[in-house]
């Protein structure tokens, strides 16, 4: 992604589009500048997160997952987020079973009035995958990253 | 057979000897036994702690220790002394690195206090852990007709502990009931007597002890029933120098409500340390 | 394949500033060719008009079948794009709109890689967009009846516009008259318009209106259904009065022997009879018996009533009435409780005599209260010559409520006018702010002020009776700092007025749940937007107004009431509306009827059918959060616009594993 020897991650977040979403839009009509590793996926609600999402990211290249939504009790769905929650923890400790550090996946509650907070947190999880080095999960050549482009190479072409 | 860990305080020894006495006589009546501290110290009161928190806390903590090593609940009859060892065990608790400062001065004398312990005053002893009722089936000279006003003072509720009610509490008023008194409907129950400002601020003190007594007996009360030394001894021994600063004439006696409770339950005066108040309560026991 | 147009928006400098924009188009077309993109063009300002026609001309000349916008947040412009697909033919749902302005150029400084990152993003949105299908919206009819729940001034306004507007309403209301707490004031502020002088026309209106039928002495049970469809079952409570024969003349309450304390439109302060009226104008007239109260049921004995009666109105075996209702719409406008001020101990209220509330003064004030009007002592006789009132009891307070009750500050000035013209007596107020807003409260204020009310500005420590010196026995002693000036007060009163904190209604989360809503931690009903949509809910079809949705005064219930009414209106006009199909579906073959997704929705949307043993979702219902979609461990249920295909190709999309590595380098 960019010339210079430090690792940059590259993270996938996913956000909600009623809370979480809108605070990214808020750092940016704020222009409040955050690290430029996150690539945005906007969701319903946090309770739309299937794991698997979060398993096809860090398989696929993917060396941190951001999940966000609404503070507790205030979700556009009522209880959604609390779903999320139940879910994001049962996941790390799945991806901790398979070898994945714990704090490659964040979860982090942002009301669409906390622009700044969203940069801070962006940045800040940025830095700590950073420390923890490239996931390349899946790399390698017989990895199942590999293997999947090979076959989707020959069904594209 | 209830029993407690008993901690008198400094001023049980001496001035408030009486409410020493009284406590082990209505207790032994009662069928509760109070096991003396052994080798208990000062609380510390009120100045200690505005010198050096840290080793006021460790005073009191010492007693703490001391009482739990015996496995009892502690009891005290001082308020000031159970405020102390109440919020001592509160903030050990809470913050972990006081408790390890503490206990790292107590491990001198063999002492460790882990916070697996009670901390009660003796009014709360008496009206909640004992109750009414039991007392009430004990009673055997009730004091009819006698109006108290039931001094709670303040140390015994504020800061509060849990979510009892602060600002009109009721249980010394069914204790009262229960030996057969009268509690009348004392407006400033839970007002404070001045404490130790009757030595450092003097006007201000006796202005607070003033309101008190007026409005005990403008309220109709015989005798003013207290449960701590400090208000007892602001209460009765002032009476004089209120009437002197402010014209007044106010007399009325004021009694532990050990005393009383000792009286109803047939335990003679002279064991109860009546007769031997400033403000004579005989007139209004006479009835009895 | 399809075909897919990439738009890369410049938005003047504020994405082409920081991202090469050109680049980004031709990256598009070049390396994402292999996946569809037949054409990726840069504009200036993509939501312009002529933005606009180079979609809508590519679609129709290059035949695209998919669009992806890069430009700003699809909040501002999503449906701007999608409009203009709409009208050159392409299905709306079919154009996706991923930001890189206020999620790239604006928070990003370093120009490549701000770049590079908006490739990936429009790498990430061509990919979602591929898995998207053609949507409808879905259309649902709406029923033209409405269910009013409440009659209060709210409740009540709301129901005379759906019914001036030729619609009909039915007014649930659960005591035995309309009026709500307005009726139980004296005056109003800041006109001091008598309260009943104009509440009760509006009360006859809605009572004889021939759209509206008043439903009172009764309570809602059951709501099934979703908007525009609703069923309602409301619980007609026995009257014990045959109302096609009772004519409202009084007699049976005049005659009945049984007294006892008027709790509820009394505030305690009088009393009523066991059979009864709340209040002379009561709408409708019909009285009720409290039948807990009344000595027939009690012991068996009296019937004076029924005695007396006569039209023989009187009908002791009569029982409670469950109905059903249709409804399209429903409004709640259950109103508010106030502060049970025992709480505040030290306030004396309870134990002191002569230390009353707001609502207990309001019945000493009016003229149709206990004291026919006259501010008296509890002595019933003595006229207070200095009076207290203590404004944010149970408001403000983090130790009862935190929030502010809006009308307290407007109600201690209104009581201290009332208190000086009818009595002369000192007034004091006790406040923290003076919090009078609104069109021609400060003026009030500024009235109150220059009728010799003294006002101090400090939180009432407490009120006691112990009395320090002759000038304070036999009065309530109100002890305050005044904080201006730094001072401890004794002020000796007769009475002490207590401005209690508005509250929900004690039974509001059970209320809430009833209708599938919600309520905040302070228990006000939640409405869709604070600030852009307060009297809508989250549920489509059932709306909120007045203090059910927090403190307000009488205006601003009104014109909350109005708006309801508005909304539901719309909708009735409409006859039908469309709902946006983001809504999940479940795929009969592929359930296993493990109903995991069942207690996952708060819309009660999931129905699980027994007979086939298969979970279905009511598209209506639906709200589209997607939470069962993600739970369905078979991957049974499906959500549209946010379906796992389109989410794990826009995750391949982004980390840029679809791109053609060997297309011709940018």
């Amino acid at each position: 992604m960019n010339n210079n020897d430090t690792f940059e991650p590259v993270i996938i977040g996913f956000t909600c589009n009623w809370c979480s979403y809108r605070a990214a839009d808020l750092a940016g009509t704020s222009r409040t500048k955050y690290a430029p590793n996150v690539r945005l996926i906007r969701l319903m609600c946090s309770g739309r997160l299937d794991p698997t999402f979060v398993f096809k990211a860090l398989a696929n290249g993917a060396d941190g997952v951001m999940i966000t939504g609404c503070h507790p009790g205030e979700c556009h769905y009522i209880e959604q987020n609390y779903k999320a929650l139940r879910r994001f923890h049962l996941m790390r400790r799945t991806l901790q079973g398979l070898g994945v550090e714990p704090g490659r996946v964040k979860l982090v509650w942002a009301s669409a009035a906390e622009g700044a907070k969203f940069a801070r947190e962006v940045t800040s999880f940025v830095e700590e995958v950073r420390a923890l080095g490239p996931l390349n999960w899946g790399a390698g050549e017989n990895g199942p990253v590999t293997a999947y482009h090979s076959t989707r190479q020959e069904a594209l072409a | 057979m209830k029993e407690y860990a008993y901690f008198p305080g400094c001023s049980l020894e001496k001035l408030a000897v009486s409410y020493h006495t009284s406590t082990l006589e209505t207790s032994k009546k009662l069928g509760v036994k109070l096991k003396e501290l052994d080798d208990w110290n000062c609380c510390g009161s009120t100045a200690y702690f505005h010198i050096d928190e840290l080793l006021a806390y460790t005073l009191t903590a010492r007693n703490l220790a001391i009482a739990e090593k015996t496995g009892l609940d502690v009891v005290a009859p001082c308020s000031a002394c159970f405020k102390n060892m109440f919020f001592t065990a509160v903030h050990m608790k809470k913050d972990p690195d006081l408790a390890e400062h503490i206990n790292f001065a107590l491990e001198e004398d063999d002492l460790n206090f882990s916070g697996n312990i009670r901390i009660r005053h003796v009014l709360e002893m008496f009206a909640q852990d004992i109750g009414a009722e039991e007392i009430k089936s004990k009673v055997t000279h009730p004091l009819e007709g006698i109006k108290v006003a039931p001094y709670y003072g303040c140390q015994i509720l504020r800061p509060r502990k849990d979510h009892e009610e602060t600002e009109n509490p009721h249980y010394f008023e069914e204790l009262l009931s229960a030996i057969g008194a009268n509690p009348i409907e004392y407006s400033l129950k839970t007002r404070c007597c001045g404490g130790s400002l009757i030595i450092s601020s003097r006007i201000a003190a006796l202005s607070m002890v003033r309101n008190l007594l007026e409005c005990a007996i403008n309220q109709g009360a015989d005798v003013i029933a207290t449960a701590c030394p400090m208000c007892q001894v602001n209460l009765e021994c002032y009476q004089q120098s209120v009437n002197q600063e402010f014209g007044t004439q106010l007399s009325i006696p004021i009694l532990y409500f050990t005393q009383l409770l000792g009286l109803a339950l047939g335990v003679p005066k002279k064991k109860l340390g009546i007769g031997k108040e400033l403000v004579s309560a005989s007139p209004v026991l006479a009835a009895l | 394949m399809e075909k897919i147009g990439v738009y890369v928006c410049h938005c003047g400098t504020n994405i082409a500033g920081m991202v090469d924009v050109q680049e980004v188009a031709e990256w598009a077309a070049s390396r994402l060719k292999v996946r569809g993109v037949v054409i990726g063009r840069e504009y200036k300002f993509m939501c312009s008009s002529l933005g606009q026609e180079l979609i809508e001309k590519d679609i129709k000349e290059l035949g695209l079948t998919r669009v992806v916008v890069a430009a700003c947040s699809p909040h501002l412009h999503e449906n701007t794009f999608r409009t203009a697909c709409k009208r050159a033919g392409l299905n709306p749902y079919l154009c996706e709109l991923v930001s890189i302005r206020e999620q790239v150029s604006w928070v990003h400084t370093d120009k490549d890689v701000a770049t590079a990152k908006a490739m990936a993003v429009v790498s990430g949105g061509v990919e979602r967009v591929i898995h998207q299908v053609p949507l409808e919206p879905m259309k649902v009819s709406i029923h033209p009846d409405t269910l009013v729940v409440g009659g209060g001034i709210a409740g009540i306004q709301a129901a005379l516009e759906i019914a001036d507007a030729g619609y009909k309403v039915y007014l649930v209301e659960r005591e035995p008259s309309i009026g709500g707490h307005m009726a139980q004031f004296d005056k109003t502020f800041p006109t001091l318009d008598c309260a009943a002088c104009i509440l009760t026309p509006k009360m006859v209106q809605a009572g004889t209106h021939p759209n509206i039928e008043l439903l009172t002495w009764s309570e809602v049970e059951k709501v099934d259904g979703y908007v525009g469809n609703f069923t309602a079952t409301i619980r007609k409570r026995a009257r014990y009065v045959k109302t096609d024969l009772c004519t409202g003349c009084g007699i049976c309450w005049e005659k009945c022997p049984k007294k006892v304390v008027d709790d509820v439109f009394e505030a305690g302060m009088g009393t009523r009879k066991a059979v009864y009226t709340p209040f002379a104008q009561a709408v409708p007239r019909y009285p009720v018996i409290d039948r807990p109260n009344c000595t027939y049921f009690l012991k068996g004995t009296c019937k004076a009533c029924e005695k007396f009666c006569p039209t023989a109105a009187i009908d002791f075996t009569q029982e409670d009435e469950l109905i059903t209702v249709e409804v399209g719409n429903i409004i709640l406008a259950i109103g508010y409780d106030t502060f049970d001020a025992h709480r505040i101990a030290q306030y004396g209220y309870g134990r002191l005599p002569n230390v009353i509330t707001s609502i207990e003064f309001e019945r000493l004030c009016n003229a149709s209260g206990p004291t026919n009007g006259e501010i008296l002592l509890k002595d019933g006789k003595t006229k207070p010559k200095a009076v207290g009132i203590v404004h944010c009891v149970g408001s403000r307070d983090k130790n009862y409520n935190e929030y502010c009750s809006a009308i307290c500050c407007m109600q201690g000035l209104k009581f201290a006018h009332l208190v000086h013209e009818r009595t002369g007596a000192e007034v004091y107020n006790f406040y923290i702010d003076m919090r009078t807003a609104f069109k021609g409260y400060e003026e009030f204020y500024q009235r109150v002020l220059e009728e010799g009310t003294h006002f101090i500005r400090g939180k009432v420590a407490e009120v006691n009776n112990a009395a320090r010196n002759k000038d304070e026995e036999g009065k309530l002693i109100v002890q305050v700092e005044d904080t201006l000036v730094g001072v401890q007060m004794r002020i000796p009163l007769d009475m002490v007025i207590l401005s209690v904190a508005l509250e929900p209604r004690h039974d509001a989360k059970e209320t809430a749940k009833r209708f599938g809503l919600s309520c905040s931690a302070d228990g006000w009903f939640i409405e869709k937007h604070p600030k852009l949509d307060p009297v809508a809910t989250m549920t489509e079809g059932i709306y909120i107004a007045g203090c059910v949705q927090g403190p307000k005064d009488i205006p601003a219930t009104v014109v909350q009431g109005a708006a309801a009414a508005a909304r539901a209106l719309g909708k009735i006009h409409a006859k039908e509306i469309a709902l946006e199909p983001f809504r999940a579906s479940v795929t009969e073959a592929q359930c296993s009827g493990c109903r995991i997704c069942n207690d996952l929705c708060p819309f009660n949307a999931i129905l699980f059918h027994e007979d086939k043993m298969v979970s279905e979702i009511n598209a209506a219902l639906c709200q589209g959060c997607g939470t069962c979609v993600a739970a369905c461990p078979a991957g049974a249920i499906s959500g549209t616009g946010f379906s796992n295909e389109q989410v794990l190709a826009q995750i391949e999309g982004l980390l840029l594993l679809n791109v053609d590595k060997n297309a011709v380098p940018v």
